[in-house]
């Protein structure tokens, strides 16, 4: 069986090599090289962080409520 | 907080979507450039909304099996968070069309005569605009049995006529809208989409749905406390 998963998963890799590619579709090469996607990346996780956190605070006072209303 | 592992699941998958949405490879499609990373987000909305009001749907049957208030508050909540994501898609729909499908040879007002004849888009709209109504139909009756009843048997209205007007009939017409006239659903079609893509979309679809259904168990317990509350009294 896990001989077989493996077998499966080797045969799966030249699929990630095989799309064509059109390189002549812009990009954004010169973003990614100066790294400015990652301030991008970092804005997203804090709003993303921020909700969730408001997220668990909620959760955490209603757990309070439902144990002495 | 209660039963808390798959929190820790939603989290984890929606800081990897946001991680790897924006930094591993994407093929590269002429027009669409950077933005076929929308895949891992609006996409998303469109699946949790799917998925959530399924969910409501069922709970609106077992309400109409077992009479129990319970599954019609869950119903109810499901509907309404399914709604908010639905409306985040189409948000979302609208910056991503205004960037991918404008001529910029045209007028502004001739790219929104022509995207606004999408029916993709009149279809995800009549399909939220029927949900609306099944609140203002619900909240406008006062007996609490009746409003239930009514509210389930209307739900299971309005999750049927979901697959023609979002499903169905965009699928026949010709639209700019991926799987427009009979080719498929670009989306779930395995080999169609590409296997880097694959990797951070799945994941992103349960995170979304995940992130939803927290939200829909927090308001159905503050909904819960109410209740008993109101029969404290």
């Amino acid at each position: 069986m896990i001989k077989k998963m493996v077998l499966c998963l080797l045969f799966q890799i030249p699929i990630l090599f095989a799309f064509a590619q059109d390189s002549s579709a812009e990009m954004a090469d010169t973003f990614r090289s100066n790294g400015k996607i990652y301030v991008v990346v970092a804005v997203m996780l804090v709003i993303l962080a921020g909700l969730i956190l408001y997220l668990v605070r909620l959760d955490r006072k209603i757990s309070k409520l439902e144990k002495n209303p | 907080m209660k039963k808390w592992w798959w929190k820790i699941l939603c989290i984890v998958l929606l800081v990897y979507t946001v991680t790897a949405g924006l930094l591993l490879d994407v093929p590269r499609v002429r027009i669409l450039n950077e933005t076929i990373r929308n895949l891992y987000f609006h996409v998303c909305m469109w699946f949790a909304m799917m998925i959530l009001f399924t969910i409501s749907v069922v709970h609106a049957v077992r309400y109409l099996r077992t009479n129990n208030l319970k599954f019609d508050i869950l119903s109810r909540q499901y509907a309404v968070v399914g709604m908010v994501m639905g409306v985040l898609g189409y948000i979302t729909g609208a910056i991503w069309a205004s960037a991918t499908w404008v001529d910029p040879n045209n007028s502004a007002a001739a790219s929104f005569g022509a995207i606004a004849r999408e029916p993709k888009l009149i279809g995800a709209a009549i399909a939220l605009l029927i949900y609306a109504a099944y609140l203002v139909l619900r909240d406008s009756v006062q007996d609490i049995d009746k409003k239930a009843r009514i509210a389930a048997v209307y739900n299971i209205f309005a999750f049927a006529f979901l697959f023609p007007s979002i499903w169905i009939i965009p699928r026949l017409l010709p639209s700019l809208h991926p799987g427009g006239e009979g080719s498929g659903n670009p989306a779930l079609d395995f080999n169609g989409l590409d296997a880097r893509m694959r990797v951070v979309f799945y994941p992103a679809i349960i995170g979304w749905t995940l992130l939803g259904v927290w939200i829909v168990s927090l308001k159905v317990r503050l909904a819960y406390l109410n209740e008993k509350k109101l029969s404290a009294l």
